[in-house]
């Protein structure tokens, strides 16, 4: 059974039909590259693989370790392990990031009948998962994200991520606006976190982040359809060519999968 | 309706948790108001003479008053000769231990957590219960004593420190300060009296737990505390009542007198029976809360939580007479289902150098309104006052209200004076992430409230502050998500 399982996913939004059948399958333990150019729908997959409400699936399914992920509520999809790195996180004025991450542990561990970890271990956890990625313990204390660069913002969710140890996690653009050095370390707090009962869906405009973490497959979302999947070597010529020549193909005629 | 609208809806239509009655026995005065009702209240109490003038006189200035009108709120007409003058636990020997204490009333204590044993072993905070407007047990006397620190009830205070009560009762709210003032200055039950002696800086958290516990019962709470020069004390007052069809009236009345640097921290969490989803029954709240800061570089500092009674009326304000004085004012206002609240403070500054702070957080829900009002007075003779204010508002759902009444009246081109308001929604992206790191909407939406009233939680003193965050999230319980 594949992890993730997307099958003929139809969906819009104010009657706007933005994703035209998506099929997708994700195994343990891979990484897959979403790539397309702005608009083709990218971030309205990961948003319907979170949750967001304001998303209408209209056809097709997406299974979640075989289970229906539609069915569940955005807590209950996380609490199973599906993560979503935002493209903008958001702040929450007054919630330290230590409590904020606490609340969120402490949930998924009474999902799983676990109970909530005592404060020695907490502390111990997020300083373990903080060096992964750089960052210094005096997030900690901070406001969940109020005042954080756009590199601090994008370095907490992987925080985050590594805290909560999802099965699936979806990298919204987590590179976009971010610098050479955030972006390795960034990536390297994703190679440090895949092993082979996990998978990463990583969204991207760019292949530059695609030099750092190496995906086993690379899919081309264009006008809500996925239109050509290969294997890494497709970033590349992407990253070379643009994305007019698939578009060309495509009125050609020509076979998607390369 | 959107799942967002859902749990707003559920979060502000939840039902409120303290609803019992306890069966203590009950000495009630049949309900009316008259000079013959001020005369058995102090023949009752035992009173001396000047005190019961002092009740006539504040009567019948009352008589000639009528209730303000100036507020943002819609208070039903009031029949004050429907009401109950006097209630009080039938009169037993003096206590020695716990053990006589009634049980149903110790059981009370259980129900709202406050195990007295408990509190004297673990967490050294001297408790004066008030039940009913008369004082059952004040724990931690000897050791106050040895430090001359008096805490008392108000009734003992008249009968063992007359002297002290006579000097600054009605010193800083005189009888005729307002109406809901004189109606309490006539009719005051009981309430508590603190004194801080020179130099002493008061040990342990002086606090008080008030509970309004007869059916149709008024409460009048008089509450006097005076900090001598270099003093300090800390106060806590906590709040809950038992659920009720009819509307109770309160009119508390505070006061805090801080000679030269003297500090008095006054803090309350408030958490009333606010009335049923449609607005019925609930307590009437209409507090004078005020402080002098008269000796110079003395503190004064408010910090309250509202999250009960259907209707608040309450000001707590500091006067900045002494050079040098501050004044603090902190608070979180949480209304939900049809609650009003009319809440906020003064600061009057008279003395120079005089500083003040106002941090007012107003949370709104369901179709209840949450008015802040606050006034900045700076005197001719307040040489370099400064006042920061802030008010902020978060509105949950679109059927409530939020409004920010702020007045500025200076009279000194040298004043600093700074406000800021803000209002704002609980955003769906808020939610949303919150929800994507597995909490439900009810735990977002607490968590998201608290951060919001963190500046004014933190104030409170430690145990207090986790009290204080579990009624936040109480009050917003009710959600299945």
């Amino acid at each position: 059974m594949a992890l993730l399982e997307i099958n003929n996913l139809h969906a819009s939004i104010d009657g706007n039909e933005i994703l035209k059948g998506i099929n997708l399958k994700v195994e343990k333990g891979e990484i897959h590259a979403i790539m397309g150019p702005n608009g083709s729908g990218k971030s309205t997959l990961a948003s319907i693989i979170a949750g967001r409400e304001e998303y209408e699936v209209t056809k097709g399914s997406v299974l979640f370790e075989g289970k229906d992920l539609l069915d569940l509520a955005p807590e209950e999809r996380a609490r199973e392990g599906v993560f979503l790195a935002f493209q903008y996180p958001v702040e929450i004025p007054g919630v330290s990031t230590a409590n904020f991450i606490k609340a969120s542990v402490n949930e998924i561990r009474k999902h799983r009948g676990e109970e909530p970890l005592d404060a020695a271990s907490m502390m111990r956890l997020m300083k373990e998962k903080l060096a992964l990625v750089e960052m210094d313990k005096s997030f900690l204390s901070r406001s969940v994200n109020e005042g954080f660069s756009g590199g601090e913002k994008k370095r907490n969710e992987i925080f985050q991520m590594a805290v909560m140890q999802p099965k699936l996690a979806v990298l919204d653009e987590t590179d976009s606006g971010l610098d050479i050095d955030a972006l390795k370390i960034v990536a390297n707090g994703v190679n440090k976190l895949h092993n082979e009962e996990n998978a990463f869906l990583v969204i991207t405009h760019y292949q530059r982040l695609l030099d750092y973490i190496v995906p086993d497959k690379v899919h081309v979302l264009l006008n809500g359809r996925i239109v050509k999947s290969g294997g890494k070597e497709l970033a590349l010529d992407l990253e070379a060519r643009g994305y007019d020549w698939i578009k060309e193909e495509l009125e050609a005629g020509a076979p998607q999968n390369s | 309706m959107s799942k967002d609208d859902k749990i707003i809806h559920e979060v502000a239509g939840s039902e409120y948790k303290y609803g019992w009655v306890s069966n203590i026995e009950e000495d009630t005065l049949a309900p009316g108001l008259s000079e013959e009702t001020v005369h058995f209240i102090s023949a009752k109490k035992n009173e001396p003479e000047w005190l019961l003038e002092w009740r006539l006189k504040a009567y019948r200035q009352w008589l000639k008053m009528t209730p303000p009108s100036w507020q943002n709120l819609k208070i039903p007409p009031i029949d004050f000769q429907s009401i109950s003058y006097y209630s009080a636990p039938k009169p037993k020997k003096k206590l020695d231990s716990l053990d006589e204490v009634d049980p149903e009333l110790l059981a009370t204590f259980e129900k709202l957590g406050i195990s007295l044993e408990e509190q004297k072993r673990l967490t050294g905070v001297a408790v004066d219960a008030v039940i009913d407007s008369v004082s059952v047990t004040t724990t931690f006397k000897e050791k106050l004593g040895e430090l001359g620190v008096i805490f008392c009830s108000m009734s003992e205070a008249v009968r063992e420190h007359p002297e002290l009560v006579r000097k600054y009762l009605g010193r800083v709210v005189p009888p005729t300060d307002n109406f809901y003032a004189a109606l309490n200055s006539a009719v005051f039950s009981d309430g508590s009296f603190a004194y801080i002696p020179k130099g002493v800086r008061c040990p342990m958290e002086l606090s008080t737990y008030f509970r309004i516990n007869a059916a149709g019962t008024g409460q009048f709470e008089r509450t006097l505390i005076v900090a001598e020069e270099g003093s300090y004390v800390s106060y806590l007052e906590g709040c809950t009542a038992p659920q009720r069809d009819e509307n109770q009236l309160h009119a508390a009345v505070v006061e805090l007198i801080a000679l030269d640097d003297a500090e008095i921290k006054y803090s309350t969490v408030q958490n009333w029976y606010p009335g049923d989803k449609d607005g019925v029954g609930g307590v009437y709240n209409f507090v004078t809360k005020r402080g002098i800061c008269e000796g110079r570089r003395s503190k004064i500092s408010w910090t309250q939580v509202e999250t009960g009674s259907a209707i608040t009326w309450k000001y707590p304000s500091c006067i900045l007479k002494g050079d040098d004085s501050i004044g603090e004012f902190y608070s979180v206002a949480l209304t939900r289902n049809r609650q009003q609240a009319d809440t906020g403070t003064k600061m009057i500054h008279i003395g120079k150098n005089t500083r003040s702070r106002i941090i007012s957080k107003g949370i709104s829900a369901g179709q209840s309104q949450n008015s802040y009002r606050g006034l900045v007075s700076i005197n001719k003779g307040a040489e370099n006052a400064r006042n920061y204010s802030q008010c902020d508002s978060l509105l949950l759902g679109d059927q409530c209200g939020a409004h920010t009444f702020p007045y500025l009246d200076c009279s000194n081109p040298t004043a600093q004076i700074e406000h800021e308001a803000t209002t704002s929604k609980i955003g769906e992206d808020v939610l949303f992430y919150c929800r994507q790191r597995g909490m439900d909407e009810e735990e977002a939406t607490a968590l998201i409230i608290n951060g919001f009233s963190r500046e004014v939680l933190k104030k409170l003193p430690m145990e207090f502050a986790v009290e204080a965050q579990k009624l936040l999230a109480i009050s917003l319980e009710g959600s299945v998500g």
